[in-house]
């Protein structure tokens, strides 16, 4: 079919595209905006590699349509930086080192964004289950759970 | 993924006219029918997305005491709502078994009883909560009992053009509870999912009502478990009895992920377990 005059909002941006409605939220993002900080695990929704937060909720980027995406407030890790600093969730995963090759590395930093500004106060075990549809192939997980652990705690006691 | 015309009614009415032409696809929060479109098990002409329909997401309560649940509300929704986790608790728990909270976020409780899986986890909580579907075509509307809406996997009773509207669930049961059993935490599909929701008056079950997914091609009641607790109190011979009797009304299969032995063994097991703790939480 034809390719359908869109307007997303990424990042505070506005982007006018005309995009084919096959293509997912996550092509869109990568190959037509050009922001490939999001990535491609599975395509299937297992993974969490896709993870951006739309309307302040978290969703896997390789389910959505493109088409359906606008007029929402879509977020991506290249957005979550303000004012040239790093949100503490990104901060602490340079800190304790939660990435080892880094392809999983922005599916979870947005996913646990979004479950820090639900509640910051999770317990380890409940950022466990919470994360549990996010996949690190390097099996780096004893480290992503402390850089969330040390992200909760620095947002608990600056807010 | 095929191409296929894409198109985004405001009115239901329009939606039932696009829906009921050939090769169409109703699209609600994507996660079953876009992985389906890209693995091209599912190959629509026209893909019509109900997201601009308005009064299709929310729950609502309803004059008699009930609920209303738009079938357009994410499953995360239902999962983190208070009225849902105190009334109707199993359902709750059911919403909260589906796939990632990134998904939950995308899937709606429309297309997780759409896409007729008799491994739905939502689904047993909708039976054993006695929810009624309404359905919308361009002939009007009708409503029927969840548990008439299943003829097979992946088949419904909906005829072309007809839509789901909402889920009505009557007052709340004393009490009801939902297991899925599984190997992961998350990211899981059932082996079979077991929900219960119980009537207590004094001591005594009043009425029972148990769902069962993934033992039978469709989700089913166990309707003779649910009359032999029905005017009895809760022993460990009544529960015996009620666990032997969800045993024997499925018809499971042995697939890649366990066997009908295994299945069949589980859903008496999971049923005692279920309706004790259904019981426990009407005394709560
Ligand atoms: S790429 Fe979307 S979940 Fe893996
Ligand atoms: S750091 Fe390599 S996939 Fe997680």
């Amino acid at each position: 079919m034809a390719k359908l005059p869109v307007t997303l909002t990424v990042n505070g941006d506005g982007y006018d595209l005309l995009i084919e409605p096959r293509k997912t939220l996550l092509a869109v993002l990568r190959d037509t905006i050009g922001l490939t900080g999001t990535k491609e695990g599975c395509s299937t929704g297992d993974c969490g590699a896709c993870t951006v937060i739309v309307d302040g909720r978290a969703v896997t980027s390789c389910m959505v349509l493109g088409v359906t995406a606008a007029d929402k407030a879509i977020m991506t890790i290249e957005g979550l930086a303000a004012d040239g600093e790093l949100h503490p969730v990104q901060q602490a995963f340079i800190d304790t080192g939660g990435y080892q090759c880094g392809f999983c590395t922005p599916g979870f930093i947005m996913a646990s964004k979004a479950l820090l500004d639900e509640n910051p106060a999770r317990t380890e075990e409940e950022f466990r289950h919470a994360l549990g549809g996010n996949i690190c192939r390097c099996t780096g997980y004893t480290k992503i759970l402390e850089a969330v652990m040390q992200a909760a705690e620095e947002i608990r006691t600056t807010a | 993924m095929r191409s296929f015309e894409f198109f985004e009614p405001t009115t239901l009415a329009e939606a039932s006219r696009l829906f009921a032409q050939e090769h169409a696809q109703l699209l609600a929060g994507g996660t079953d029918l876009v992985i389906g479109m890209k693995a091209l098990t599912e190959t629509p002409q026209s893909v019509i997305s109900l997201q601009k329909i308005a009064g299709l997401a929310g729950i609502t309560t309803d004059a008699d005491g009930g609920v209303s649940i738009g079938v357009m509300t994410r499953v995360r929704d239902v999962e983190l709502s208070e009225e849902i986790r105190n009334g109707y608790t199993a359902l709750a728990e059911g919403a909260a078994e589906i796939g990632s909270i990134q998904i939950r976020n995308l899937a709606t409780l429309g297309g997780n009883i759409a896409h007729a899986s008799p491994a739905a986890d939502t689904v047993a909580a909708l039976l054993a909560l006695d929810a009624q579907v309404d359905i919308a075509s361009a002939d009007g509307e009708r409503s029927v009992p969840i548990h008439a809406l299943f003829t097979g996997p992946g088949q419904t009773i909906l005829t072309a053009g007809e839509i789901m509207t909402r889920f009505r669930l009557p007052s709340p049961a004393s009490g009801s509870h939902y297991i899925k059993h599984k190997i992961r935490e998350v990211m899981d599909l059932a082996f079979i999912g077991v929900a219960a929701a119980v009537d207590m008056d004094n001591g005594t079950i009043t009425g029972a009502r148990i769902g069962l997914a993934a033992v039978a091609p469709t989700p089913i009641r166990a309707t003779e478990a649910e009359e032999l607790l029905a005017g009895k109190s809760l022993t460990d011979a009544i529960l015996a009895e009620a666990g032997e009797a969800a045993a024997a009304a499925c018809s499971p299969i042995s697939d890649l992920r366990c066997s009908a032995e295994h299945r069949r063994e589980m859903v008496d097991v999971l049923t005692r377990r279920t309706v004790r703790e259904a019981v426990a939480r009407a005394h709560a």
